[in-house]
């Protein structure tokens, strides 16, 4: 991909084809850039990103506490409940979700993106609730001795105890954030508000033949997610673990 | 006389403190649990919003003509009617459906159970190799499509120039009706990264002592593969099978990006039952037909979920 982008499109349609660019063209770059409004999509794609992990970040920290931590009647079936959530594929309650942000007059903006962030989801929640488990009861007891309320227990004691799980809740909603597609193609209608996955699409299908700049698009749309991945790779595997450790 | 106000006393006393300690007990125990549902409320609030009574919604719909502008009438079961009987494109997409989820199902799983045995050595390096296969498995969205639309390109991509080399001409991928959906299963096994990481995990959790008994009886690679390796990991396939299963069915934006904006490509080859709906209902504006469609797939998810769980004890150690 790399290759091709550094092409210049000349060479792209000779054959046969060569993998390694034979003359190197980073203008490519540049006028991928000016094609499309790269820099305004990727200030847009940032916001949601941004919101939508503060959300997931404190909403499922905040659940998982709940769940792990509070003794409440009721608890172990609306665990169960949170697991069955994950059964439940997307599209099923798509339609309906639309039908419903159009009545509240959200569609056009980022709302229907990020609020839902805000109430949690199946699958960090479960993370976030192993990891819960492996901190003592006995430091959650000690702190209510000494007339702590949960709600201060949660902020001051386990937000710094769990960073480890926080970032990985982080780094995944992130990624989520950033590569969803399906979400601002429903709810996006107006261009200047596209996000860099919406922006793309909408360049590929306008510039099918210019293979050059559409993957010099696609490498700088890449590009943050890869820098992620190889600064926090340990937060990744550590993500998976978790699950691989106790699922097993 | 006074032993006896003596022993009442005591019984009072007890009572009382008993009365007390338990009344305590209970004011701490209502306090925990609205705590409690405090700190899950979110959850709960979410549940309804997002899910629940969308579903309901969704239920209800699916019997009616609801298109956004007119009214919505009650029209009983023609929906479904409609859907079994007229709609070819339903049977299409649900056929194209079937086909992707049977083989990439079986495919990303053995696939991943490979390269995890593979990766899970202690030689040097080994992380750079893990790092590679994993790193696929992050990227996605439209981006990576894009790289594979070039990589299936019939004449200038690279999965044909390579073929070449060896004497094979490839087929034309996504222009041809017939290599469409194995060109779409080819491309997602690029990220089976995700489920290699859980099984190389999973791999590093058995105990090294069976193998080295298997070793001392003289059972080779293959006889521990198949006799400790693979049993010790079945709960993690069935996992990842239900887990792939279901998103499997999900499969959208592939086909939408790569079929230009959602057509279906060539001979509605990749036109999935996802699609179908999504065209149903934010083309046409036939949103109570979509919701029908909905649920319909809500229902095949759920028995083939079903099946996995009934099948398990089969097959799962726990």
């Amino acid at each position: 991909m790399l290759g091709t982008s550094l092409k210049p499109m000349e060479e792209i349609v000779r054959f046969p084809p060569t993998i390694f660019p034979e003359t190197i063209q980073w203008s490519n770059y540049i006028e991928t850039v000016q094609a499309f409004p790269f820099f305004r999509y990727m200030r847009n794609t940032m916001l949601i990103t941004v919101f939508v992990v503060a959300g997931n970040v404190l909403s499922n920290s905040f659940i998982a506490y709940g769940f792990a931590k509070i003794s409440f009647p009721g608890k172990n079936i609306l665990f169960a409940l949170v697991l069955a959530t994950m059964m439940v594929p997307g599209f099923v309650t798509m339609i309906p979700q639309y039908i419903l942000f159009t009545q509240i007059g959200w569609v056009g903006t980022y709302l229907p993106l990020i609020v839902p962030s805000f109430f949690g989801s199946a699958f960090f929640i479960f993370l976030m609730r192993q990891f819960y488990m492996s901190i003592s009861n006995e430091l959650v007891e000690a702190a209510k001795i000494d007339g702590a309320n949960h709600l201060y227990i949660w902020s001051r004691l386990m937000l710094p105890l769990t960073k480890p799980a926080l970032i990985t809740v982080g780094i995944m909603s992130f990624n989520g954030a950033w590569n969803d597609f399906l979400g601002p193609l429903l709810y996006i209608t107006r261009e200047e508000r596209y996000t860099l996955q919406i922006g793309l699409q909408s360049f590929q299908s306008q510039s099918t033949t210019q293979w050059n700049y559409l993957m010099a698009g696609a490498t700088l749309v890449m590009i943050p997610t890869v820098l992620l991945f190889f600064f926090a790779q340990k937060y990744f595997i550590d993500g998976m673990d978790l699950t691989g450790g106790t699922k097993g | 006389m006074k032993a006896t106000e003596k022993q009442s006393g005591f019984k009072k006393a007890a009572e009382e403190a008993r009365h007390l300690k338990k009344k305590r007990w209970t004011a701490g125990q209502k306090k925990e649990a609205w705590w409690g549902l405090l700190f899950v409320s979110p959850f709960i609030i979410g549940f309804f919003g997002f899910m629940f009574l969308p579903m309901l919604f969704s239920f209800v719909g699916s019997f009616t003509n609801y298109n956004v502008t007119s009214r919505m009438d009650f029209i009983g079961l023609t929906n479904f009617r409609r859907m079994f009987t007229q709609d070819e494109l339903f049977t299409t997409s649900l056929y194209n459906t079937a086909y992707y989820v049977a083989f990439n199902v079986p495919l990303t799983a053995i696939g991943s159970v490979f390269l995890a045995v593979l990766l899970n050595r202690k030689i040097r390096g080994i992380r750079i190799f893990r790092t590679i296969f994993y790193l696929p498995a992050i990227l996605s969205g439209v981006a990576v499509y894009v790289l594979w639309m070039q990589l299936l390109s019939p004449s200038s991509g690279l999965i044909n120039t390579i073929l070449s080399w060896v004497g094979i001409s490839g087929p034309s991928w996504l222009f041809d009706p017939q290599w469409t959906k194995p060109a779409l299963i080819l491309m997602r096994l690029w990220s089976v990264g995700g489920a290699m990481l859980l099984y190389l995990a999973t791999l590093q959790n058995v105990p090294k002592q069976l193998y080295e008994s298997a070793e001392v009886d003289g059972a080779g690679f293959t006889r521990q593969f198949f006799h400790i390796t693979l049993p010790m990991i079945t709960p993690i396939i069935f996992y990842d099978v239900v887990t792939s299963t279901i998103g499997a069915f999900q499969i959208f934006q592939e086909a939408y990006v790569m079929t230009e904006g959602g057509t279906g490509g060539p001979a509605n080859s990749l036109l999935f039952y996802n699609l179908h709906m999504w065209n149903q209902a934010f083309v046409a504006y036939n949103m109570g037909y979509a919701m029908a469609m909905s649920m319909i797939l809500f229902l095949i998810v759920l028995s083939l979920t079903f099946i996995n769980l009934k099948l398990a004890p089969r097959w799962v150690h726990y």
